[in-house]
């Protein structure tokens, strides 16, 4: 740790002290609106909290759920609940605490505190995190509500066909959950691209990635990781869907459909889900144990080291659920040694966080995040040997889908999250507003410490006296009585808990400033804020910069640091390298506005109204939700140069306050979306792979691809489609070249051309499949083949959608050489849009023809 | 709350702890398991008070004690290298466990055919003669290597016997295989450990492990067409199976009778459970279940009878039934 001599006032990016006014108009940019208007705005220090509030109370929700569970099975032959209800409410259960409650909470937790954390005023794109908080607010109540009209989903949180099919399930319960969890993948998806964007570009000037706090670290990772992963569930949903609404088979066998192929698609999210939710909150505890400790975190590059290979691990585990479904057992000793690699990394974080407690100067004390962070400690290492237990094949063939396994992955879930989140809340609580009472938490801790040891580990005895999971009852006299009754008045003493939590919470926490750590913390998050962030954007100089230079608190309170003003009048964020945190511009931020909020509403109708198959009125929530996108990217996006063009940040660094190409947040976060689509896109591309493995004969021959009865796509017109892609894709080329030509009209034309092209080319690339005989309903042929022409179909209307806004803003003179990023973000889709149905027409015609 | 109250323990009492369980190995499959087991729980509760005690001496200790473990080294030593080593040794003996699992004994095991389906078990073996079928029970014979082959009619489940082996996947357009041996004879449990519907809970079977000469006798009878009414009210109990329909979903050998989406019932009598392992099998239950059937286990796919059978007629069909052993 380096340090630095204390600094005189002259020292300071910026003069102090700082002239009369200029924090008054800075306030004044960033006051929040009154009234009802309050909904309508974005600051990340208003949505984060919310959506924090929000992820716990689906905790409870979801916990009410598991004491239904518990009440159920305290003993046996209970029937508080009839069986379809019980199936409801596990299936319930889990839904909502993986997807309604562990993900959102570390998003909003990051929404929360990232900003403050990096020493930024904003993440960069604040209006798609309050978009992506709103959908969350108005999906989940729904998703949830479908409880109290029987028609939630039943068929467990993996969903397996066939049970799940059309055949096996009629209800609208499983659309309940493809629908609705789909699209709250949506919210978790658009979180993350305001992650990974806002901690590669928002950082305080001087945080290098080697300086940047642990947790943002595992966000970062996180982020990755749900923009790998989560496609993966959006792709299986949409095709289970397709099977449902228009009998596209997929995972029937006897139409060449496979039930593994959802469970391989499943997993691949399933699994990464596991380390997603643990990885945001490992850094949390590698914030606290240093604030408690009094010393920096012990062998802190290897601890990121250990969350980038968790996550490069977590991707090679997914067949850890799959080890009974008959896969050879030569595979399985590649995904069990997988399995144990994946343990060393949460072993070394283990052992750091020992190992800094072992470095502290003076005595722990054991406040309550610290209680909070060794309940965590005792409670993942248990949950962590017995995961590599079921790593181990021979073991798992037993203990797989037992209460053994349910044992463990609570201890792994609510040691790895729960307890690090609630030590987060205690800890951080201070930074935002109120503290906590102290007494409460500890008596909350207590009761939830023991409560969850009291509930979970009896099932590992269970387990192995032969009780399965999911099962509404089960027969007395086989020894399980009395393991069940112990896990029953275990989940009583933690709703106890819970319970206390809450009052706490109620009782004494308000937001507010923020106050400095009552632990001394290091990191930039207890610098006081206001509705603009930090005063000053803060120079750092080391990963602890209010150890190292006790002062700085007080300098960028006073304005002393960077950008201690607003250059364009309007809100701003300083955007850094990625690497190094060298300023490279003043981005304008968008304020508060209805855009979003209406979008949000229309998407969360649609999707509902789908699931409800209400077509019409589910296509008045897409034009009111599209209506919501452009009124929100119209007037809030790319205002152009702006006046002063450059601005004197401190320090003597003059950065420009406009931007446009690579350099820009937006082409950042465009980058991020094609990642998306192309994780989602290659999915696809698999499972037609996959179900052509399936149906290939046992000599490895393929002659049930194309089955009889079906064609080959014609390649006269698949030969067009690649061209007219191509033209396509060069006209908006050609178009953002022409915005530099004298005449607006040579942009305008060359776009419009663009657009026939591409229509004219998804026109011969479906056509090439109906002329040639492929039939989405006969056969998982026909049904992998017109699932990726759909795809790449959606993808060419979305093309369009934004070629046509680019032309709007052409004619309403909000596009121009200088003022271009409508223009520069649709060329990005497009590319990808081109490329990716090259790729698609490939396999789609040379793949079959090569094999034949 | 009341309904299962009384159905769940009338046969379930009757049996004991120790006959649904992995830790009592009763074959050489689940025995090797079983050591690998207790292996892991050993090791497991060592390293889980090894971490700890670190910890607590972490916390604990006075400064000068406890500020060596405060470095980067004690973090690779620790979270690295001792994971390293003990992982690899795990690894190399489970893989040498995976394969005594999986390779196979005998050249011709005697297979049998399980066939999972909402919610119960078709069982079927087809080596012997012109095939024999029973449900919801499993024999075997003591000492040889059986192998089963699952697959499923409907919906995926999984068929687990574990004082035998681990579970293995029953999945609708494929076969999984799975080989074990039992080594002591005895009546044991097996349940569906993936979740297939409503009544999932309610999908058990026994498996039943004979010696060599009872097997051949129990296969052997399982082949024979069942006995001609000996009293009046069976035959009577036999004519209400024909009018009533029963014959259209279940197969009785040696009558016109097989339909084939029910159970078959051929040695309905002789079997030990009904409902896949919910009651025991007498007059009494086999009268109970046809009459409310949807009361007893919702949603399973056999119509109630009990409007649509008169008294004297169930009781006779009950008879009947009984009678086929």
């Amino acid at each position: 740790m380096d340090t630095h001599p204390p600094r005189v006032a002259a020292d300071l990016p910026s003069p102090l002290p700082r002239p009369e006014g200029e924090e008054a108009r800075l306030a004044a940019v960033w006051r929040k609106p009154r009234g009802i208007a309050w909904i309508t705005e974005i600051n990340n220090n208003q949505i984060g909290p919310l959506f924090v509030g929000t992820a716990l109370l689906f905790f409870l929700a979801a916990g009410v759920l598991g004491l239904i569970i518990r009440a159920q099975l305290a003993w046996p032959g209970l029937q508080l609940v009839d069986p379809a209800t019980y199936n409801q409410v596990f299936t319930m259960h889990g839904t909502v605490m993986m997807f309604l409650f562990a993900v959102p909470a570390v998003e909003a937790v990051a929404i929360t505190l990232l900003p403050s954390m990096l020493g930024a005023r904003e993440l960069p794109f604040p209006r798609l995190g309050a978009y992506a908080y709103l959908i969350y607010l108005f999906g989940g109540t729904a998703f949830y509500s479908s409880l109290f009209f029987g028609a939630a989903p039943d068929g467990g949180w993996f969903m397996y066909p066939p049970l799940t099919s059309k055949e096996n399930s009629p209800g609208i319960n499983t659309d309940m959950y493809l629908l609705g969890i789909g699209f709250i993948e949506i919210s978790a998806i658009a979180g993350a691209i305001e992650l990974t964007v806002g901690i590669l570009r928002c950082r305080a000037p001087g945080m290098t990635l080697g300086r940047m706090p642990i947790f943002a670290w595992g966000m970062l990772v996180f982020a990755a990781m749900v923009l790998f992963a989560f496609p993966a569930v959006v792709v299986a949903s949409t095709l289970l869907e397709l099977e449902r609404a228009f009998n596209w088979p997929f995972f029937l066998p006897e139409r060449g459909g496979d039930p593994l192929l959802w469970q391989h698609l499943f997993w691949f999210f399933g699994h990464p889900e596991v380390y997603v939710i643990f990885l945001p909150a490992a850094g949390m505890v590698s914030m606290m144990v240093p604030a408690m400790a009094r010393t920096p975190l012990v062998a802190h590059s290897l601890v990121v080291m250990a969350l980038v290979g968790t996550a490069f691990l977590s991707f090679g585990l997914w067949v850890h659920h799959m080890y009974t479904t008959g896969i050879p057992a030569l595979s399985l000793a590649f995904f069990a040694a997988a399995g144990f690699a994946v343990s060393i990394p949460s072993g070394l974080q283990v052992f750091a966080w020992i190992a800094t407690f072992a470095a502290a100067p003076r005595r722990i004390r054991f406040d309550t995040p610290t209680l909070f962070v060794l309940g965590f400690l005792f409670i993942f290492v248990l949950g962590g040997l017995t995961g590599v237990m079921v790593s181990v094949t021979p073991f798992d063939w037993q203990a797989h889908d037992t209460y053994f396994i349910v044992a463990h992955l609570h201890y792994v879930l609510i040691g790895g999250m729960v307890f690090p989140l609630l030590g987060a809340l205690y800890y951080w609580a201070p930074s935002i507003g109120r503290p906590l009472s102290e007494r409460l938490g500890k008596w909350g801790f207590w009761l939830l410490f023991l409560g969850t040891n009291l509930t979970f580990f009896p099932m590992h005895m269970s387990g192995f006296a032969g009780m399965p999971r999911r099962i509404y009852t089960y027969p007395a006299g086989f020894g399980l009585e009395i393991w069940n009754a112990l896990s029953s008045a275990g989940a009583a003493i933690a709703a106890a808990g819970a319970a206390v939590v809450l009052l706490d919470v109620v009782k004494n926490f308000r937001l507010g400033p923020g106050q400095s750590s009552p632990w001394n913390s290091g990191t930039l998050e207890w610098v006081a804020t206001g509705n603009y962030g930090p005063r000053s954007i803060p120079r750092v100089r080391d990963r602890y910069p209010l150890w190292t230079e006790p002062g700085l608190a007080k300098e960028v309170e006073a304005g002393g640091h960077y950008l201690p003003f607003t250059a364009t009048g309007r809100r701003e964020a300083l955007i850094t390298s990625p690497a190094e945190a060298i300023p490279q511009y003043v981005a304008v931020l968008p304020g508060p506005g209805w855009g979003h909020v209406v979008a949000a509403a229309g998407t969360a109708a649609f999707f509902l109204c789908l699931a409800g198959e209400l077509l019409v009125e589910a296509a008045f929530a897409f034009a009111l939700a599209l209506s919501g996108f452009i009124a929100w990217h119209w007037g809030g996006s790319d205002p152009g140069p702006l006046s002063p063009r450059e601005v004197d940040i401190g320090d003597g660094i003059v950065v420009p306050t406009h931007a446009t190409g690579a350099v820009s947040t937006g082409a950042w976060a465009m980058v991020c979306l094609m990642l998306v689509q192309g994780t989602a896109f290659a999915c696809l591309l698999g499972s037609y792979l996959f179900l052509w493995l399936v149906n290939g004969d046992a000599q490895g021959g393929n002659t049930m691809w194309p089955p009889p009865g079906q064609g080959l796509p014609v390649a006269g017109f698949g030969l067009a489609a690649l061209g007219l892609y191509a033209a396509g894709a060069a006209s908006l080329w050609a178009a953002a070249w022409l915005l530099s030509a004298r005449s607006p009209w040579l942009h305008r034309i060359a776009l419009a051309l663009a657009a026939l092209l591409f229509l004219a080319g998804a026109a011969a690339d479906g056509w090439a499949l109906w002329q040639g005989g492929v039939r989405p309903t006969l056969h998982s042929y026909g049904a992998s083949s017109w699932a990726l022409f759909a795809w790449q179909g959606v993808h060419v209307a979305i093309a369009l959608l934004m070629a046509g806004y680019t032309l709007a803003r052409s004619f309403a003179g909000k596009l121009d050489a200088g003022r271009r990023q409508a223009m520069d973000v649709t060329r990005l889709f497009w590319t990808y849009t081109a490329g990716q149905g090259a790729i698609g027409l490939a396999l789609l015609h040379a793949f079959p023809r090569v094999l034949a | 709350m009341i309904r299962l109250a009384w159905a769940l323990p009338a046969v379930l009492l009757a049996g004991c702890s120790g006959v649904q369980t992995p830790l009592e190995p009763w074959g050489v499959q689940a025995g090797l398991i079983a050591g690998l087991t207790w292996l892991l729980f050993g090791g497991g509760a060592a390293i889980f008070a090894l971490v700890l005690g670190l910890l607590a001496f972490a916390l604990l200790a006075p400064a000068r004690l406890r500020r060596v473990m405060g470095s980067r080294r004690f973090v690779l030593l620790g979270g690295v290298v001792f994971p390293a080593v003990t992982l690899a040794a795990l690894l190399a003996h489970s893989m040498g466990i995976s394969r005594a699992l999986v390779l196979p004994e005998e050249e011709a095991p005697l297979r049998i055919e399980v066939i999972g389906r909402q919610y119960w078990w078709e069982v079927r073996y087809p080596d012997a003669g012109d095939g024999a079928v029973t449900a919801n029970e499993i024999h075997l014979p003591v000492g040889r290597e059986v192998e089963l082959l699952l697959s499923s009619g409907d919906v995926i489940h999984s068929l687990w016997l574990p004082n035998l082996h681990g579970k293995m996947d029953m999945i609708p357009g494929r076969v999984n295989r799975m080989r074990l041996r039992a080594e002591r004879t005895g009546t044991m449990r097996g349940q569906c450990t993936e979740f297939c519907g409503l009544q999932h809970a309610l999908m058990a079977f026994w498996a039943v492990v004979q010696e060599p000469a009872e097997f051949e006798a129990w296969l052997a009878r399982q082949q024979a067409p069942v006995p001609a009414p000996a009293t009046e009210e069976q035959a009577r109990g036999m004519r209400v199976y024909g009018e009533a329909g029963c014959g259209a979903c279940h197969a009785v050998r040696g009558t016109e009778w097989q339909g084939r989406l029910g159970p078959d019932l051929s040695r309905i009598g002789s079997r030990l459970s009904l409902g896949a392992g919910l009651h025991e099998v007498h007059r009494a239950t086999l009268a109970g279940w046809i009459a409310g059937t949807q009361d007893l286990k919702p949603g399973n796919s056999m119509p109630a009878f009990g409007r649509a059978l008169a008294g004297e007629d169930l009781l006779a069909l009950a008879a009947w039934l009984e009678s086929l052993r």
